[in-house]
């Protein structure tokens, strides 16, 4: 098969506010009105929210979850989007949304009760404003799309109190039909939300160039509305894209599409071997642009925070990580006959029957030793 | 009592849906201003303006998908693919979202969609215009499948799928949209996943479902006419299905008979025997026969009625039942 003609794609064009050696950059659309102290917790969110994901990957390697998919290295796209979210709005993430779980706060044990095999996800989506993690690639997106035309039809969109949603998705999303039709639906129907994609530069090992020829940002304009490509590794220019995409949507100026230019420094997941396809020169290019690290760097360099706020964070996030473990490990398994619970709203004779037949075959074993 | 078509009959009830309820939405391709290509949402979307009866993208997956968000923000959205061979761009979001959801949240996210989807031949039409999928969605746990026969199941059934807070696949049998009988505005209804005795009778059981129950009761009209007394049961939900009804009459009768226009391979009918033979084994007097479409793809509308089940071929099932 023909390769796109041409050389390496050069550094992309896109919305940065720090640069990777930590300096504040201005961007004549988007800029970002922080305190320190905002700084300094953005820094914690950051921080706590990679301690976590290592935490997680340890589990995994230790048999204690099934499988795990880290987020490492898109800490910022996820905390700058997290946070940009009003109380009000509804995110509805892929299965590698950590980060904006935490900034939900949703409790970060959650996931790992998916991960595990205990449950498939324990949050209430509709009280913490963050839908189920969705594993069949997009099919999040219409949900969002759905949600935001529902916003609309309850009067909630056109203020500046109103409601908006967040969709997120990676660049391999980009291809599947869901993707598209919920751009063709959210264009057609104004509907206030925002498509974040996560462009970590691979659906598992098939780069960028088996998705796309064009950059994934554009695409937005053939679908009549607003694209932008973001540094998705400076979590304050992640933040002031989300937040203006966010506040024109709930005032009524529809959906825009957010390319949070990133890269994925781990696996796809656990069960994944990056080094089959990516080579290690690559990985590094890519360490050199980290996104913890330039915060810290700009704390730094801006007297905001000295060594000891740096460690007090590493130790609160290693207590963090240690009360996960513990309880990850403290995580009962259902009983078998719970699997047979919450198939439909209003029951089934069919499933009470089954229900009751195998729960009759466990009970036969009553007293035998195994 | 009124008398009407099951098409009236489906739109009186979405009609009145549509008053109870203000969250329920009607979503769909050409279901506004066309009234749907059946016209079965005729005039509904002048009446409850065109953000309760929408007319969708032409894009089905978007149509189920969206449908999902709308549930999460409280409503109820009744949708209609237009026809049967149209459900599968849908797919995915039918089995791996709208009948997870439930389960996956344990309980915590209801989506209580209604997917109608006008189904089955008889009606001459190109390809992907005939087909009876229903057992691809009676296969999926967390999907519930119902079917109605009659003017009044239509009435009453598409109001209790749309109050239901369970996913239900609501198949409407096409070539009977036209079809008049009564229907009783004011009575209690029958239950949902309730099987009926359609004709009763004595000598061979014959069980059916959608457009197939009127084949079935010509099917007995026939045979009463040479002495054979059969008993047809409308089965009315196909996930879950009702047996009790289908036990009591195979216990009397000893010989059954399934009816659909669905492939026999891997199909309702399948079940139907195998669960028969696994409740009514001493009662039985032959073997459970099938009368269903055969094992390909839905041929060419010249040839479709040699592919459907007719009166012929059921009676030739209940004289094989007979001379077993």
């Amino acid at each position: 098969m023909a390769k796109p003609a041409g050389t390496p794609p050069p550094e992309p064009e896109f919305v940065q506010l720090l640069t990777p050696d930590g300096e504040r950059v201005e961007h004549p659309d988007y800029r970002v009105d922080f305190t320190d102290d905002e700084y300094r917790s953005l820094y914690h969110d950051l921080v706590v929210v990679r301690r976590l994901d290592a935490e997680a990957t340890a589990l995994q390697r230790q048999g204690e979850l099934g499988i795990w998919a880290s987020l490492l290295g898109q800490e910022a796209a996820q905390v700058g989007s997290g946070r940009a979210m009003r109380p009000q709005d509804m995110a509805f993430p892929t299965y590698r949304e950590h980060g904006v779980l935490y900034c939900r706060g949703i409790d970060p044990i959650m996931p790992l009760g998916l991960f595990r095999g205990v449950d498939q996800g324990g949050w209430d989506p509709i009280e913490m404003k963050f839908a189920m993690y969705t594993i069949v690639i997009g099919a999040q997106t219409l949900h969002a799309t759905g949600y935001a035309m529902g916003i609309a039809m309850d009067g909630k969109v056109g203020t500046e109190d109103g409601e908006a949603v967040i969709a997120y998705f990676g660049d391999g999303a980009s291809s599947q039909g869901d993707v598209n039709e919920a751009f063709v639906w959210s264009s057609v129907f104004h509907a206030p939300v925002v498509f974040f994609c996560q462009n970590n530069q691979y659906a598992i090992s098939e780069p960028l160039e088996r998705q796309t020829r064009v950059p994934l940002y554009q695409r937005a304009h053939g679908f009549g509305f607003p694209g932008v490509r973001v540094d998705g590794n400076d979590v304050l220019a992640s933040y002031a894209v989300t937040r203006a995409a966010l506040d024109q949507a709930r005032v009524g100026q529809g959906p825009t599409l957010i390319e949070a230019y990133t890269y994925r420094m781990g696996a796809h997941t656990t069960s994944d071997d990056p080094t089959r396809y990516r080579i290690a020169s690559e990985v590094e290019a890519w360490q050199a642009k980290d996104p913890i690290l330039r915060v810290r760097r700009f704390l730094e360099q801006q007297g905001l925070a000295d060594q000891s706020f740096f460690g007090e964070v590493d130790e609160q996030a290693r207590v963090e990580a240690v009360k996960l473990r513990e309880r990850v490990l403290e995580l009962p398994d259902p009983a078998p006959v719970t699997m047979f619970d919450h198939v439909f709203p209003n029951g089934s004779p069919e499933i009470d029957e089954e229900r009751e037949q195998f729960t009759a075959y466990l009970s036969s074993f009553a007293g035998e030793v195994h | 009592m009124e008398t009407v078509t099951i098409g009236k009959a489906l739109n009186l009830g979405l009609r009145r849906a549509l008053e109870d309820d203000p969250k329920v939405i009607l979503m769909g391709e050409d279901i506004g201003r066309l009234g749907g290509v059946f016209r079965i949402t005729d005039g509904l979307q002048k009446d409850f303006g065109d953000d309760r009866v929408i007319d969708t993208p032409l894009a089905e997956s978007g149509i189920v998908g969206t449908a999902v968000g709308l549930c999460l923000r409280g409503y109820r959205p009744v949708l209609e693919i237009q026809f049967d061979g149209f459900v599968y761009p849908a797919y995915d979001q039918i089995v791996s979202q709208v009948a997870k959801m439930h389960y996956r949240s344990r309980g915590q996210v209801r989506v209580p969609i209604v997917i109608r989807i006008p189904y089955g031949g008889g009606i001459g039409a190109v390809e992907h215009h005939s087909e009876s999928p229903e057992a691809y969605f009676a296969h999926t746990a967390g999907l519930k499948v119902v079917t109605c026969a009659s003017p009044d199941d239509a009435y009453w059934m598409i109001q209790q799928a749309i109050a239901s807070d369970d996913p239900i696949i609501f198949f409407e049998p096409k070539r009977r949209y036209w079809e008049k009988g009564p229907v009783d505005t004011d009575t209690e209804p029958y239950p949902l996943h309730a099987a009926r005795v359609a004709r009763p009778g004595t000598d061979a059981t014959v069980v059916a479902y959608g457009p197939m129950v009127r084949t079935a009761l010509d099917a007995a009209t026939a045979a009463a006419e040479e002495g054979r007394e059969l008993e047809v049961i409308d089965l009315r939900s196909i996930s879950p299905l009702d047996m009790a009804p289908v036990y009591e009459s195979v216990r009397k009768t000893g010989r059954l008979v399934v009816v659909h226009e669905a492939p026999s391979n891997v199909g309702v009918g399948a079940e139907i025997a195998a669960r028969v033979t696994e409740q009514c084994f001493y009662s039985l007097e032959a073997p459970v026969l099938r009368v269903c479409g055969f094992n390909v793809p839905y041929p060419a509308a010249r040839v479709e009625e040699d592919f459907l089940p007719d009166l012929d071929r059921v009676l030739d099932a209940v004289d094989r039942s007979f001379g077993w």
